[in-house]
């Protein structure tokens, strides 16, 4: 495992994932959006062809963009291009590696194409976030070669509180395991079915061996700054952004909020006059079967 | 100029790895500050711009005003740019798709993303000649920038494939590539010992 870490291919990998810290990946479904994105200093775009608040009002089965919209965006902007496949679509993973995507996201987001299994990583040239809602689910993703990981939070709410559950759950049971006798990481590894290697390095310096950025529910530049204080080291936002009333100015509030999240009057400069935040419903009232974060 | 173990190291924190910079500056024990708004610019000696974004980081030199303080800065002071940050300190962006400002330190022309994208990032022992007795680095190149043109007076360092990819001139040193992301410090003592 530890050795998998040093392997070429997979640090080049982690470097982009590095590059984008510090930044905010916006959700887009056209170019022109891709463009105000962009524009608003967005370090990257996730395109797809509905933003997560739509499939969840909208449903039916959600899947890879359409690939023309993914080219489209690709071509209008200079920033990295990030898209999303099904949990466990090996092949629509495959389709936007030939696509020459930067960063697949194997995404809760959309209907998952395999009940059991994760799609395998390593083998891929581009690198992939995964979704997670704890350290377990963290390390058994990264097992599987997840180049970054994210908090799933819960999509398409505009209610943060169940990326700030996760981000806090992953950061405390970090933290636990630091300082644990051998014996007791030996039994995390038992109960994270991960290896006892991969336990070993999070203890050793109570961090992940990848970049672990914050999504779900963000929608305003005070959720993004608050994401950052609990430790992720950038945010995605989905329907936070094009689903508000002033899509460009939030945009670039957001991203303010998140390069200044220690400077509170950085960030109470740009929270003014952004107009309303998405409706949004609360996490909690949604029924488990419906909520895509256990997906 | 400050005596060297009094000398503070400013990482432009904008958007980008500026945590890898800071992580080697402590490998190295030398001081430094993140630098986010002009105020930042009055407390250090010499600054790293680092990867990252470098359409994010022109739009954000803008909007934090930090443009005209960081170029004033960087014409007296070193400056390390790596990756976008070489975007950042060079003269000229061919096909300046996102409508780029460089700051125009060091007389090179790029191309963005000029080895390709993503699924063609790689990992190179390059060899260099810093006339310190360094003969290789272990270099990185993530959506890396090309070196197209570069001015008379620039100095290269190190080339890949017959492309200059390592460059200095006076006190702005420019490269392609990371070597911050492994604890390989060879390059950026190389800043610290020889630029100031």
């Amino acid at each position: 495992m530890v050795k998998q870490f040093e392997d070429k291919a997979h640090k080049v990998k982690i470097g982009l994932a590095e590059m984008l810290k510090g930044g905010v990946i916006m959700d887009v479904t056209t170019p022109e959006q891709a463009k105000i994105a962009e524009q608003s200093g967005a370090a990257a775009v996730m395109a797809l062809e509905r933003v997560p608040s739509q499939i969840r009002a909208e449903g039916g089965v959600a899947r890879m963009a359409d690939l023309d919209i993914i080219e489209g965006i690709k071509r209008d902007v200079t920033i990295p291009v990030m898209a999303k496949c099904r949990i466990g679509h090996l092949i629509e993973g495959r389709v936007l590696e030939a696509l020459e995507v930067d960063f697949i996201d194997e995404s809760e987001v959309l209907t998952p194409a395999d009940e059991k299994y994760h799609v395998d990583k390593w083998g891929f040239k581009v690198p992939f976030v995964c979704g997670c809602r704890n350290l377990g689910e963290a390390l058994r993703r990264i097992s599987e070669g997840a180049a970054m990981i994210r908090t799933k939070g819960e999509a398409g709410t505009g209610d943060v509180s169940q990326a700030v559950k996760h981000l806090r759950e992953i950061g405390s049971v970090m933290k636990s395991l630091t300082i644990m006798s051998p014996e007791e990481l030996y039994g995390v590894a038992k109960d994270f079915r991960v290896s006892l290697d991969l336990v070993k390095m999070v203890a050793a310096t109570g961090k992940l061996p990848v970049p672990n950025f914050a999504a779900g529910g963000i929608a305003t530049p005070a959720d993004a700054a608050l994401c950052m204080h609990l430790g992720a080291e950038a945010v995605f936002v989905g329907s936070g952004i094009f689903m508000s009333d002033d899509p460009e100015k939030r945009a670039k509030a957001i991203v303010s909020a998140t390069t200044h999240w220690q400077d509170f009057n950085v960030i109470a400069e740009y929270s003014h006059g952004l107009g309303g935040a998405m409706k949004g419903i609360q996490a909690s009232s949604i029924p488990i079967e419906e909520q895509l974060q256990t997906r | 100029m400050r005596k060297f173990e009094k000398r503070q190291v400013g990482v432009l924190a904008l958007q980008g790895d500026y945590e890898r910079h800071q992580h080697q500056l402590g490998l190295l024990r030398v001081k430094n500050r993140l630098v986010r708004l002009p105020a930042d610019l009055t407390e250090i000696d010499s600054l790293i711009i680092p990867g990252g974004e470098s359409t994010t980081m022109d739009i954000l030199l803008d909007r934090f005003h930090l443009r005209e303080p960081l170029t004033e800065f960087g014409r007296s002071h070193p400056v390390y740019g790596t990756c976008a940050g070489m975007i950042m300190v060079a003269t000229s962006i061919r096909d300046n798709q996102a409508g780029v400002k460089p700051l125009g330190l060091i007389d090179i022309e790029v191309v963005r993303m000029g080895y390709g994208r993503q699924v063609h990032s790689f990992e190179e022992i390059l060899p260099v000649s810093l006339g310190n007795g360094t003969s290789s680095l272990t270099a990185t190149f993530i959506r890396a920038p090309r070196i197209a043109r570069t001015g008379p007076d620039v100095t290269v360092l190190a080339s890949y494939k017959d492309h200059p990819v390592l460059v200095r001139r006076d006190n702005v040193l420019a490269g392609s590539f990371h070597t911050e992301l492994d604890d390989d410090t060879t390059l950026l003592r190389y800043f610290i010992q020889e630029f100031s």
